[in-house]
């Protein structure tokens, strides 16, 4: 296995934690203004993610900073080409970032409820736009010879992306209503199990409604063939068995698998890309792949050592701190946000 | 406007914004984390009061911060795409391990930082204030990285119609990156003292004549006093350098349009820049060269000089970087080094005398002395950049090629706009909740402190 293959599959990887990750408080983001009714209950649910929402979205950045370091060329016109889209979303992401910090630091409730409500626009628009922009670069968008975007903002909003973008939603959401499950005491927390029942449904439908549509819109049956293998039929086996495990109330287990089927989808996704990063719909010769798209073997070398030393380091600490924070938030608790 | 003039005014205003906030995270986190050991050494409340009161100021700065990093992260691919193909294969890996490295150390601990007091032992909690310390200095030092190379490009080939590298030590070894850090960082050590320092005085004033803010006055002045006595003797070392690896941008700093020997310093010079001359100049002959040889004579090369030799080895073109900006931006920081030396020395000086009582002109002047540092930052920044041009990467890849090519100027237009506006709201909110808390008393923290503790949300660790 060669490097570009190493990192393609370490890019994989932080996607992977990051949609995970981010992916349940996104979710917590999108439900705080229905789940919590009033202030201290809101409180409490932004306090159940306040230890980790920074460190998750690290993850993001990292993803970021890893494309750049071993597929310039991929982060160059991704980044370029889905300008407009990537603007609102940075938009979105400055003020949740600012929302989580600032909320409670006045006793204002006009300013409280001002800031619920960018907290929830801030995950909704990301959560949307990750699902549009990964469609879009397995769909395939206009990419010239010299690897450059062709399309505009409208070109990316089409109907596999749009049902991406709302299957990506509904199930960070999801993933977000289960996670609060298990930190919330009270009727928080039958509030939190009652809206994961509710979302299921939904979201397993649309999840289902956009692999349908990946048969007709992308290349991903002809190149896994129609039994695509393992991975892809557990995350719809794992998507599956939420309803019933969220039924018997065994959250621990449905967050498991929402994880998994957040994690496999992705996995999925990227086998269908490989070796391409990004496909072009003018011309498949025009995609970018993990070859032409790439670093230098020197520099790919150089990143595989710091990969190799410091993302177990990361997940080491991450786990640890998700450890000791480990116990439920209710109204009464000392609340720091 | 074209595309280069937007992208080149956007980068400009969203990386000075965010530098407003770096350097307070960076000296403030530091100072934090010292107040937290003299608590947890001497188990003295008025440091644990003193850790809570800067922390929470650390804490409502910290969040603009990161989030405006954010945008500092996507921009090179969204505005300098030609950039990134050129120079992604250095560039990204010093972004990368920075993200990798500093990053998650930071967010994660301040995390643990902010949610532990009380949950989790002293000791731990004390370790989680210095990894935020640690995790945020390192995160200088790998994005200095990336901007020294730009500065002074060091361990690449060009090959494959891009910039490879060749040796990722040289890198990390980059003269000008250890003394560009350095200093960075007496700089931020500096705004993070002076933040301190002007606040103190505020509470001194308003007659809370506390221990808290009488610490505080104190290690404020010392600290601001050591960051702004580093910060230039550093600049003066990394002037020197500059004249060796960028002469044309000590040339623009110094208006210097003829080369000289003995080369003199401009106290004040308003120039005829098309012309390339001098309307009015107040010179101090000598100065120049003792600057950068620590004698009185040596050769300093001069403006036409240079774009002669750069236009023999480059080709034709325009090398000269827009000169008043560089000469009055590099004047303005300097002024304000050796101001904030003063005030610094003064304030330590009367922190010693034991003398607490202001009179009102003394107090004005401690009191807006906090913005010194943070002008000094920031013209130091446009220096820096605008006296590199027209190059991005010195000698090699210029601004005008780094331009992203399928963006159009109105999307550029629009997110220039965009974040302007939101950058400017943000400014407005963080102000106001900064004057919330800068102004608490020692009562409120301690209010603050017994909130009711019903259950602990997690075991202990
Ligand atoms: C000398 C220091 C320095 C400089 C020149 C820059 N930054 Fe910065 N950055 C920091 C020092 C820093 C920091 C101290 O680590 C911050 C500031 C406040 C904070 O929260 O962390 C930060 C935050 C921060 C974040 C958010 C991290 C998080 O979520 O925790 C990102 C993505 C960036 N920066 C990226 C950049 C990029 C791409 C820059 C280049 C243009 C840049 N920064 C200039
Ligand atoms: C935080 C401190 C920084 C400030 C205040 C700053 C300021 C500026 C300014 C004012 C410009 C515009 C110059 C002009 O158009 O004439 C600029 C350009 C640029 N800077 Fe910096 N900069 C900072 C750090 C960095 C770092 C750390 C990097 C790289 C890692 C960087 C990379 C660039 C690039 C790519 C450009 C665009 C090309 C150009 O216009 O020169 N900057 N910066
Ligand atoms: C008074 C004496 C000072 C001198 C002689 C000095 C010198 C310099 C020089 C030569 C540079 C440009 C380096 C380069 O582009 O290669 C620079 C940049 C800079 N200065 Fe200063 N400086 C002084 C004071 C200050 C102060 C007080 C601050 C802030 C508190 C400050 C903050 C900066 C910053 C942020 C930069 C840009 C980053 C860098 O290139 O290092 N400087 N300074």
């Amino acid at each position: 296995m060669d490097l570009n293959i190493i990192w393609f599959i370490l890019i994989t990887v932080l996607f992977i934690g990051f949609f995970f990750l981010e992916g349940f408080d996104y979710g917590v983001g999108i439900l705080l203004p229905f789940i919590g009714k009033e202030d201290r209950e809101r409180r409490a649910i932004i306090n159940s993610i306040g230890t980790f929402w920074d460190g998750n979205e690290v993850w993001m950045l990292t993803a970021g900073g890893a494309m750049f370091a071993a597929f310039p060329n991929w982060y160059a016109t991704l980044f370029s080409g889905f300008y407009l889209a990537l603007v609102v979303m940075l938009l979105a992401l400055i003020a949740r970032g600012v929302a989580f910090e600032y909320r409670s630091k006045k006793d204002d409730p006009v300013w409280r409820n001002r800031w619920d409500w960018v907290i929830f626009v801030g995950s909704f628009v990301p959560a949307l736009l990750w699902g549009v922009a990964i469609s879009n670069i397995i769909r395939g968008v206009p990419i010239d010879a010299n690897m450059n975007y062709t399309g505009n903002f409208f070109t990316l909003l089409n109907p596999y992306s749009l049902v991406g973008g709302i299957a990506s939603v509904l199930l960070f959401t999801l993933h977000g209503s289960i996670f609060l499950s298990l930190k919330l005491t009270d009727t928080l927390l039958d509030r939190a199990r009652n809206v994961a029942g509710k979302l299921w449904l939904p979201a397993t439908a649309l999840l289902f409604v956009y692999v349908i549509f990946g048969y007709f819109d992308t290349d991903m049956f002809s190149k896994l063939g129609v039994n695509p293998g393992v991975i892809p039929i557990l995350a719809g086996v794992a998507i599956l068995s939420v309803g019933y495990l969220l039924k018997i109330k065994k959250e621990g287990w449905a967050f498991v698998m929402t994880g998994i089927t957040i994690a496999f989808s992705t996995v999925t996704v990227f086998m269908g890309l490989f070796p391409r990063v990004m496909v072009s719909s003018t011309n498949n010769d025009f995609s970018l792949t993990i070859y032409n798209a790439s670093s230098s073997p020197y520099t790919l070398q150089v990143m595989s050592i710091v990969a190799l030393i410091f993302v177990p380091i990361v997940l080491a600490y991450q786990a640890w701190s998700y450890w000791i924070f480990r116990k439920r938030v209710s109204t009464k608790s000392k609340l720091e946000y | 406007m074209d595309v280069l003039t937007l992208s080149r005014l956007q980068f400009a205003v969203t990386t000075v914004y965010h530098f407003f906030f770096v350097p307070i995270t960076l000296g403030l986190s530091i100072a934090v984390a010292i107040m937290q050991t003299a608590y947890y050494r001497t188990g003295n409340e008025s440091y644990k009061k003193m850790t809570k009161f800067w922390g929470k100021l650390f804490l409502i700065n910290f969040a603009i911060g990161v989030v405006t990093g954010i945008v500092q992260e996507f921009q090179f691919g969204m505005n300098w795409s030609q950039y990134s193909r050129f120079m992604g294969d250095i560039f990204g890996a010093p972004l990368a391990i920075e993200a990798l490295l500093a990053f998650f150390m930071e967010s994660t601990f301040l995390g643990i930082w902010i949610f532990g007091w009380d949950r989790i032992s002293k000791k731990l909690h004390l370790t989680a204030i210095w990894l935020v310390a640690i995790g945020s200095n390192l995160s200088a030092i790998w994005i200095l990285a990336a901007n020294s190379f730009m500065q002074q490009p060091v361990g690449y080939a060009v090959r494959n119609g891009r910039a490879e590298m060749t040796d990722f030590f040289a890198l990390i070894t980059n003269g000008h990156l250890w003394v560009q850090f350095p200093h960075v960082f007496f700089g931020a050590v500096a705004t993070a003292g002076f933040l301190i320092l002007s606040i103190s005085a505020y509470h001194l004033v308003k007659n809370e004549k506390h221990d808290v803010f009488k610490k505080s006055f104190k290690f404020g002045a010392a600290y601001a006093l050591f960051g702004s006595l580093l910060v230039i003797l550093v600049g003066h070392t990394q002037a020197q350098y500059m004249i060796k690896v960028q002469p044309m941008k000590m040339a623009a700093a110094e208006a210097l349009w003829e080369t000289e020997n003995p080369a003199a310093m401009s106290l004040f010079t308003f120039g005829d820049e098309a012309n390339r001359k001098d309307i009015f100049a107040i010179k101090f002959s000598g100065g120049l060269s003792f600057l950068a040889y620590n004698k009185f004579e040596g050769e300093v090369k001069g403006i036409n000089q240079l774009q002669k030799e750069t236009e023999e080895k480059f080709g034709p073109g325009d090398y000269v970087p827009p000169v008043a900006i560089s000469y009055w931006t590099f004047r303005i920081m300097v002024g304000a080094g050796f101001l904030m030396l003063l005030i610094a020395a003064l304030s330590l000086l009367k922190a010693y005398k034991q003398n607490y009582e202001f009179k009102p002109i003394t107090y004005k002047i401690v009191f807006w002395s906090m913005l010194l540092p943070v002008i000094a930052n920031s013209t130091g920044w446009l220096f820096t950049e605008i006296a590199r041009q027209p190059w991005t990467v010195f000698g090699l890849f210029t601004t005008a090629n780094s331009v992203s090519n399928t963006v159009s100027a109105g999307e550029v237009l629009f997110s220039l706009i965009a974040y302007t506006a939101i950058y400017a709201v943000l400014m407005v909110i963080m102000i106001s909740l900064m004057k919330k808390f800068a102004v608490r008393s020692v009562n409120e923290i301690e209010i603050e402190d017994h909130e009711a503790v019903e259950d602990n949300i997690l075991s202990k660790a």
